[in-house]
């Protein structure tokens, strides 16, 4: 780990604008730590000449007065962002070879603010899962380890080469998706800062698209301050997404004040479950505390279908994927399997090109919204989602944010909960309610198991009100002082 | 709800997705899991309850009905597996 690897964003921003460091000089000890990370699998593609020329560019750009946001900033982009003429592959087997014409909306933008694209990051095939291992381009290595215990871990998923990439330093942050808790879930198991923006803040137009409802772009970085400088470059309304928020973006750095007195945050009774780690149970104690000892007014609030909304987003999401992934049809891009008739090509090349999670996924969301079974499965899981998204409105009625854990557990090995679909899918309890009420939420790092590795803590906010979500986990980020570093460090 | 392998055939067929036998065998199984699992939602009394179409409350915004983008049937076939003369190709559908 060199002093530029270890930088902040705001660091390394700083840095630049003194002339204390280039962007090239900078981009040069990533590309050199990607390389380095390599065992953790974290990219599944490297854009080394890429990224030393956008530094040379950007280097050009400072010289002539032009820096933007996020100015010659090296970081990682999720596999599931479409780059111009950089292959795409959403961690699947169906889309290989895929080489965008296009840009997302999203990763254009950190690029006009002026970002260095180090590589895509690897994910679970299609943003499907919670270890990552279901990536056709094979799991990703957590850099964290338990004491005295070298097996490998998870970096949790989706998002996990982007979780595992911005906490092994090999990145000063990286782009993100958060479904029902891709963003927030790997960054508690790394030991960074997450954010989920509200649904709409960012545009999904050119993001692989997974859950159309659900789906929202956010920034992962190792502190508060660096999402909330990302989160400002990803951010702008976009006409090409029907759901993009026609809204001005705040300078979300600005509103990290550290003055949360006199706030009132909720303690959701609901998020105490049975069988809960001890250790989870008291990071969120010591949170509540530290909220207070801010100057904060805690206060307990229900959630009372809180119980109902892993099952609820297991409808929903495999619905929609089931209509979003009938795209991979081997006709327009990636593989294409022979098959006598044209049917027998889509069968062949669906029955190939997707993995395991995926397909039962796809099935799931096929069956769901068959006939005899839509009103039963799928219009009744709207209908609790209508009640869960009632919950959140009615609690925001006295508490301007929520504390919960992030996860109900530390990272697990490699390998662990594959062959149990529910167990894989109770990572997400904490993080999917929201996902539903398409809430912003947001996970610091705040504190070690008893194993030694990182444990998260989430902040969830009002919809649009990204600020104040800013506002409160920054003060929380000050009071945890998390300074452990992962075992692995890109060197 | 238990789903068996021939009920598993049939989605697949419609989701048109080539499975073999233990696929199928494995599917049933794991389908059932969770299907039972989500069927804890009949508890819930939703009556009356509206289903939920958008999580943010905006109106779809609409533009003029016109030709945005277009005209370039190269690119958009850049990465098909197969294409001639602008079209993508795929194997015989009529006979």
């Amino acid at each position: 780990m060199s002093e530029l690897t270890n930088l902040t964003i705001a660091g390394a921003r700083d840095l630049l604008e003194k002339g204390e460091t280039s962007a090239r000089e900078l981009t040069e000890a990533h590309v050199a730590a990607v390389e380095a990370a390599r065992p953790l699998n974290a990219f599944i593609t490297e854009t080394p000449e890429k990224a030393l020329a956008m530094a040379e560019a950007s280097d050009k750009r400072r010289a002539a007065g032009e820096a933007g946001l996020l100015e010659g900033l090296p970081i990682g982009m999720k596999d599931l962002f479409c780059t111009e003429g950089v292959l795409t592959t959403a961690g699947s087997h169906i889309l290989d070879g895929f080489h965008p014409t296009y840009e997302s909306t999203v990763s254009g933008n950190l690029w006009n603010a002026g970002a260095v694209m180090l590589g895509k990051t690897n994910l679970d095939e299609f943003a499907m899962g919670s270890s990552n291992m279901t990536s056709f381009y094979g799991g990703v290595e957590n850099p964290w380890r338990r004491a005295g215990d070298n097996r490998p871990l998870v970096p949790g998923g989706s998002s996990g080469g982007s979780a595992s990439a911005v906490a092994a330093r090999c990145a000063l942050g990286a782009t993100g998706t958060d479904t029902g808790g891709s963003i927030r879930q790997p960054a508690a198991f790394c030991g960074i800062v997450g954010m989920k923006p509200t649904y709409g803040r960012c545009s999904r137009w050119g993001v692989v698209a997974f859950a159309s409802s659900l789906d929202q772009p956010g920034p992962m970085a190792r502190t508060v301050q660096d999402t909330a400088i990302m989160l400002r470059a990803m951010a702008s309304y976009d006409p090409k997404d029907s759901t993009s928020v026609d809204a001005p973006v705040p300078n979300y750095e600005a509103a990290m004040t550290g003055d949360i007195r006199g706030m009132k945050i909720g303690i959701p009774k609901e998020y105490r479950l049975d069988g809960m780690p001890d250790e989870i149970e008291a990071l969120w104690q010591q949170g509540i505390k530290w909220l207070e000892e801010a100057g904060a007014e805690t206060v307990e609030i229900s959630l009372p279908h809180t119980h109902y909304a892993l099952p609820t987003y297991y409808i929903i999401a495999p619905a929609e994927a089931s209509s979003n992934l009938a795209r991979y049809d081997g006709v327009r891009y990636g593989l294409r399997e022979p098959g006598e008739s044209l049917d027998e090509m889509y069968e062949a090349t669906r029955g190939k090109g997707f993995g395991a999670e995926v397909k039962r996924r796809v099935l799931i969301g096929t069956y769901v919204l068959s006939a005899g079974y839509y009103d039963a499965y799928y219009n009744k899981a709207r209908r609790v989602r209508s009640l869960i998204a009632r919950d959140f409105a009615q609690a925001y009625e006295s508490v301007d944010a929520i504390l919960t854990p992030t996860a109900p557990s530390p990272a697990f090995g490699l390998g662990d909960k594959m062959d149990d679909p529910i167990a894989m899918y109770l990572n997400d309890v904490f993080t999917v309610p929201a996902s539903l009420a398409g809430l912003p939420g947001i996970s610091i790092p705040a504190g070690l198991s008893k194993d030694g590795l990182p444990l998260g803590l989430q902040v969830l906010g009002k919809a649009f009100d990204e600020e104040t979500l800013f506002k409160v986990a920054g003060a929380l980020e000050t009071a945890a002082g998390f300074d452990a570093l992962p075992g692995f460090l890109a060197a | 709800m238990s789903v068996d392998k021939n009920t598993v055939a049939k989605i697949a067929s419609l989701a048109r997705i080539r499975l073999d036998e233990a696929q199928g065998e494995a599917l049933a199984g794991e389908l059932s899991n969770i299907l039972g699992w989500i069927e804890q939602l009949s508890e819930l009394d939703t009556e009356g309850v509206e289903p939920m179409t958008s999580v943010v409350s905006m109106t779809l915004p609409l533009r003029e009905d016109a030709v945005t983008d277009g005209g370039y049937p190269d690119k958009v076939t850049a990465n098909a597996p197969e294409a001639a003369h602008g079209f993508y190709a795929v194997p015989k559908v009529v006979e």
